[in-house]
């Protein structure tokens, strides 16, 4: 579904990624998983256009995405979570929920909307709310509404769980499980990485530019080498 | 004083102030979403002026209350024009050099008007300029309340655009957050060049309102900004509500302060209250702390 091949892309003249294969298949979810600052998200956003990548190639569906403008990207059905939320702080929830359909799934508004805040109770109480107003936590919900809102066809959540209580983890771990069964594809970027790698059907990690380890989440977890490195065992 | 005169000059200073509503809205309203002082903004209002001096004059003899729809789009079409291929490709993302580059386009708009069209004053001479209603004990001239009664129709209008519609909602997720509005789709390019132009649309009407009780020349424009820059300040920048409760009560200001000082003491009026008001409220009327 979403093929990423030899992608080369940073800032300036600082090259962040060096060369990235990658694939997310229909229906799978692939977790993304690397320390702090190794560019996941850099990653994340050179696939949904907000930057431009230095080489390489991004295929969607087979069609060619390298250096398409972030609303072609959105119209196509791929759509990003972002870290940090990114709602838009001065409109209400409701019309943060609009606005994810903005230029997709624009004609089943009401109906999508109704289904975000049945699977986000907490949202549905604070339609009129101001988005900057809301918990972290309710935040997140809304910035995952926003994007279900936009009818995907793959999602890419870049760390969903930062900022949440552990109880509210384990229900976004649920969500993303439940998202996925609908036949949603999503890549996962998460620092928990043993729910990541419990949920995803595989998993590559990132490290110094390029894909260090990819295979099935299984395998990954498995691999005495990735849990030295990010588990501490 | 007495309280009629009072009364009168309040009510006189609200009319004038539906101007200044205005034109503090589109000022406010380019503010708010490119984060920019439109340096541009009294020198495309003259033009806009010119624009409606012009095309009431012979062959067209167009009312300018009929030439508003025009010019308002005409000015929309302008603004939008401009940010798209002056001030948005030249700016290469940098808000300072869009500021310098609104600064230029204004040195150069009042340059050309001077060179086309002289310094001299021109007024039209429509036939309800010295026409007046009287609102109680209060005489206003009937340019100065359509002007007011328009003004604020625009702005509720504007108002009603800018939170119901799709494209109203993108100009406010833009103004806040561009990256996350990157990310639903909204061509942020796109919406910086409307929000121009919808600034530069407000020009355009308030310069049809005003031609019936005011002149243009080259730097007719320079009044109103000052004014403008002053409303948007005083209610908040970026803030819609604070524009109007701003150019309302600069209008009041200026009002009684010419009825008690004169005239020329009265300028001073706007001034000392903008002042006041920064003294007890730093963020302006409207503006978050
Ligand atoms: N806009 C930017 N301009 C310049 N450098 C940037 C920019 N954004 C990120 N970087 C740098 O690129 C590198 C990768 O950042 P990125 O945000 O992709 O990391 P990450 O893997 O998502 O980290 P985290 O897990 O902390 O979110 C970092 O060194 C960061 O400082
Ligand atoms: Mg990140």
């Amino acid at each position: 579904m979403l093929e990423v091949r030899g992608l080369r892309a940073g800032y300036g003249q600082i090259e962040i990624l060096r060369g990235i294969d990658m694939q997310v298949g229909a229906g799978e979810i692939v977790a993304l998983l690397g320390s702090n600052g190794v560019g996941k998200s850099t990653l994340n956003n050179n696939i949904c256009g907000l930057y431009r990548p230095f080489a390489g190639r991004i295929l969607f569906e087979g069609e060619e995405l390298t250096g398409a403008r972030p609303e072609a990207i959105v119209a196509r059905g791929l759509i990003q979570v972002p870290e940090g939320r990114r709602v838009f702080p001065n409109l209400s929830v409701r019309e943060n929920l609009e606005l994810g359909s903005y230029c997709r799934g624009k004609p089943h508004r009401a109906a999508n909307l109704e289904r975000v805040v049945t699977t986000f109770p907490r949202l549905r109480e604070r339609l009129v709310q101001k988005a900057g107003t809301l918990s972290g936590g309710e935040q997140q919900m809304l910035a995952i509404g926003r994007g279900l809102m936009a009818e995907p066809k793959l999602l890419i959540l870049d760390e969903p769980s930062l900022g949440l209580s552990p109880l509210l983890v384990e229900e976004m771990f649920a969500l993303i499980q439940r998202l996925n069964a609908e036949g949603l594809a999503i890549l996962l970027v998460e620092q928990n990485v043993v729910q990541s790698l419990a949920i995803a059907h595989r998993a590559c990690v990132l490290e110094a530019g390029v894909l260090a380890m990819s295979g099935t989440a299984a395998g990954l977890a498995a691999n005495t080498d990735l849990r030295r490195a990010y588990l501490g065992m | 004083m007495s309280p009629d005169i009072i009364f009168a000059g309040v009510v006189n200073g609200l009319m004038a102030g539906g101007i200044y509503v205005l034109v503090a809205t589109g000022l406010t309203l380019i503010y708010g979403v490119l984060h920019i002082i439109n340096f541009a903004h009294g020198s495309l209002l003259m033009l806009a002026m010119y624009a409606v001096f012009f095309l009431f004059r012979p062959p067209l003899g167009l009312d300018p209350y009929l030439a508003l729809p025009l010019v308002t789009a005409g000015a929309f079409l302008m603004g939008y024009v401009l940010y798209r291929g002056v001030i948005g490709r030249l700016s290469h993302g940098r808000d300072e050099n869009i500021l310098l580059i609104t600064l230029g386009l204004s040195i150069v708009a009042d340059n050309v008007a001077l060179f086309l069209f002289t310094g001299d004053t021109q007024t039209i001479g429509v036939a309800y300029a010295g026409n007046y209603i009287s609102l109680g004990p209060a005489l206003v001239p009937l340019p100065k309340l359509i002007s007011f009664g328009a003004s604020m129709l625009i702005c509720a209008l504007l108002g009603l655009f800018m939170s119901q519609t799709d494209m109203g909602k993108a100009i406010r997720a833009v103004a806040k957050e561009r990256q996350g509005a990157r990310l639903v789709g909204i061509d942020v390019e796109n919406i910086f060049a409307v929000s121009y132009g919808i600034g530069i649309a407000c020009l355009g009407a308030a310069a049809c309102l005003l031609m019936p009780f005011f002149y243009v020349s080259p730097s007719s424009g320079h009044v109103f900004v000052l004014i403008a820059f002053t409303t948007v300040v005083l209610g908040g920048m970026g803030s819609f509500g604070g524009a109007l409760a701003g150019g309302l009560i600069i209008g009041v200001v200026e009002s009684l302060a010419g009825l008690q000082f004169g005239e020329q003491l009265g300028q001073l009026g706007i001034p000392l209250v903008f002042i006041l008001i920064l003294l007890l409220r730093p963020t302006g009327l409207f503006g978050r702390q």
